[in-house]
């Protein structure tokens, strides 16, 4: 065990997702006071807190569908300002949502497929006619995307249309999407929200896999922190959209301030 | 299922009764009923590429386009008075141009500034929309009657005469604008269906921010929606233009459309090809067989069903399933 987590904590990069002093506020309320963190390359981030934390919207903010009043974002060393949710898509950060969120009139593999949309360049003429290098293109992608549905253990329900699925495979349809992307950063929003036990114990191994197999660093933010002290191999923990601790799980779990806002004390 | 779906029953015994009775009770000559269904029909495909306009906008982008009708208006004036100087196929390539640069121009200028506003300042805004498209159409165009002339006949001709007594009388100019239109759909499924950019403008249908995290651009999405709307309404300009005359009466036909979406369902291509059909048929049914029964019984100067079949049929569905045939059932949270 103590080897095996050695063994992940070597793999730890660089930083490559850096928030400073990130501030953000609807009308008179605010949703995150003066946030700052960093996220290292290939690790496992977690972001915890009460309901109403601030937890979304922080993640919504890296997501580019949030843009804060104030502090900044550098990426891979550059920082970003006012990026639309599909730029940050396309400069490798991909999300999953909390509840539900797919494409519903659409199959499993359509789904999983349109992640895949943005690696795709010939024109909108050659697909019409699938011709040539359009049909070449929809076949290579088509192998990136069975290799993910392999991963996940979903071929059984390749021509599901996925709003028959049960939540639980439905949930990891969606994960199947955002990898389908290729992301070197992982957004996951709640992904253990609303399961049972045994889907959550899928979850976490599917999360841990594609930690481990693909190198993509993941950001995952989860109120329930007994899950996440599991996996992360950091956490942030924030409470009234202040952040309140940072550190390893035990360190986490050690801090006065954040038992206080988990079992609740009066003020 | 009884429960639910009665509506849809019972319009669908409906339809089948008021097709079957004219024939059941010898009200009409065999070669007569055909004539009249294929008249309506061939209306009801009309109808439905406008409504398939109006669905195709409000399923990707919300926005319910007011100026669907004047588009179809502006493309046909625009093939007519082209083709005055020019071949005709010429003419319809460069509309499809014009039409794709409107469509770059109502994205940058009208939808991209306007977004993530209530669903009626964009209603508004495409009312906007219809009067500048309406003024620009005139002075650019003209505002007189022109023809298109496709070059197929236009004089009925007589068909099966051996099998019905009399024939039936079909126009030449109908049937290939019914088989223009239903190529145009096929195709249209298939581009949905099986490349990808129709499975991305699916997937922004669906779940718009769910799209744009996985890297599509909703504003060119925006832009080839509006394209095919724009293609769609000047397949529909060129077919009813050379029909009818191209004249500002033609931007009335959005009106027709209008029930035609509510019956078939706003977020539904299907249900606008078949509201279309229902409505095409049906009105020109009722006018036909059942306008001279209701002139009889109460004794009225004129029968007119085919002005306002099509509304109070749209009026019942809005009270008992407001969300139309194929349409989802709109469930918002409060």
């Amino acid at each position: 065990m103590a080897g095996e987590s050695n063994a992940r904590a070597a793999r730890i990069g660089e930083v490559i997702l850096a928030l400073e002093g990130v501030s953000l506020a609807f009308g008179g309320v605010k949703a995150l006071s003066d946030i700052s963190f960093d996220v290292r390359e290939h690790e496992v981030r977690a972001i915890i807190g009460p309901n109403g934390a601030g937890k979304s919207s922080m993640l919504n903010v890296i997501n580019g569908l949030y843009h804060p009043q104030q502090g900044t974002i550098r990426y891979l060393g550059r920082e970003y300002h006012d990026m639309d949710p599909h730029e940050v898509a396309v400069s490798g950060i991909a999300r999953t949502f909390q509840g539900l969120a797919l494409f519903r009139g659409m199959t499993v593999l359509d789904n999983i497929m349109s992640g895949r949309n943005l690696k795709m360049h010939t024109n909108i003429l050659l697909q019409a006619l699938r011709i040539g290098p359009a049909l070449r293109e929809e076949i290579a992608h088509r192998e990136v995307v069975e290799g993910i549905i392999d991963f996940l253990e979903i071929q059984a329900y390749r021509r599901t249309p996925v709003g028959r699925l049960p939540y639980g495979l439905q949930k990891r349809v969606d994960l199947a999407r955002a990898l389908a992307t290729e992301p070197r950063i992982l957004l996951l929003d709640e992904p253990m929200a609303g399961m049972n036990l045994e889907e959550k114990q899928d979850m976490c191994r599917f999360i841990l896999d594609v930690n481990d197999q693909f190198g993509t660093t993941i950001v995952l933010i989860e109120h329930d922190m007994s899950v996440v002290m599991d996996i992360s191999d950091r956490v942030v923990v924030l409470d009234y959209g202040r952040k309140i601790g940072d550190g390893t799980p035990d360190e986490v779990r050690g801090n006065r301030a954040v038992i206080d806002a988990y079992l609740g004390v009066s003020h | 299922m009884l429960k639910k779906h009665w509506p849809v029953i019972l319009l669908g015994i409906a339809l089948l009764v008021g097709l079957a009775l004219p024939l059941a009770t010898g009200a009409s000559a065999p070669g007569f009923y055909i004539e009249v269904l294929l008249g309506g029909l061939m209306t009801g495909v009309l109808y439905s590429l406008v409504a398939m306009g109006f669905a195709l906008i409000f399923k990707a982008s919300g926005v319910f386009n007011f100026a669907q009708g004047t588009m179809v208006l502006f493309a046909a004036l625009a093939v007519a008075r082209m083709a005055e100087s020019m071949p005709l196929w010429v003419a319809i390539l460069l509309a499809m141009g014009i039409m794709v640069v409107l469509a770059f121009l109502i994205e940058r200028i009208v939808l991209r500034p306007l977004v993530n506003q209530e669903g009626v300042a964009l209603l508004m805004a495409t009312l906007g929309v219809t009067y500048f498209l309406d003024g620009l159409g005139q002075i650019v165009w003209g505002s007189d009657v022109y023809e298109i002339n496709l070059g197929i006949g236009k004089e009925p001709v007589m068909i099966l005469q051996n099998v019905f007594e009399g024939g039936i009388l079909v126009n030449k100019e109908d049937f290939a604008a019914a088989l223009v239109a239903t190529a145009l759909v096929a195709a249209l499924a298939v581009f949905f269906q099986k490349t990808p950019t129709g499975r991305a403008l699916r997937a922004v249908a669906d779940d718009h921010q769910a799209a744009q995290s996985i890297g599509i651009p909703l504003n060119w999405i925006w832009v080839i929606v509006w394209s095919v709307a724009g293609f769609v309404a000047l397949v529909a300009g060129v077919i009813w233009g050379s029909k009818l005359g191209v004249q500002f009466s033609l931007s009335q036909v959005a009106l027709k459309a209008l029930p035609v979406v509510i019956l078939g369902g706003f977020t539904s291509v299907t249900g606008s090809i078949v509201g279309g059909l229902i409505i095409g048929v049906g009105e020109k049914m009722s006018e036909v067989f059942l306008g001279p029964i209701l002139v009889k019984t109460f004794d009225l100067a004129g029968g007119g069903i085919e002005n306002w079949f099509a509304y109070v049929l749209a009026l019942l569905f809005l009270l008992v399933r407001p969300e139309g045939l194929f349409g989802e059932k709109l469930i918002d949270r409060v």
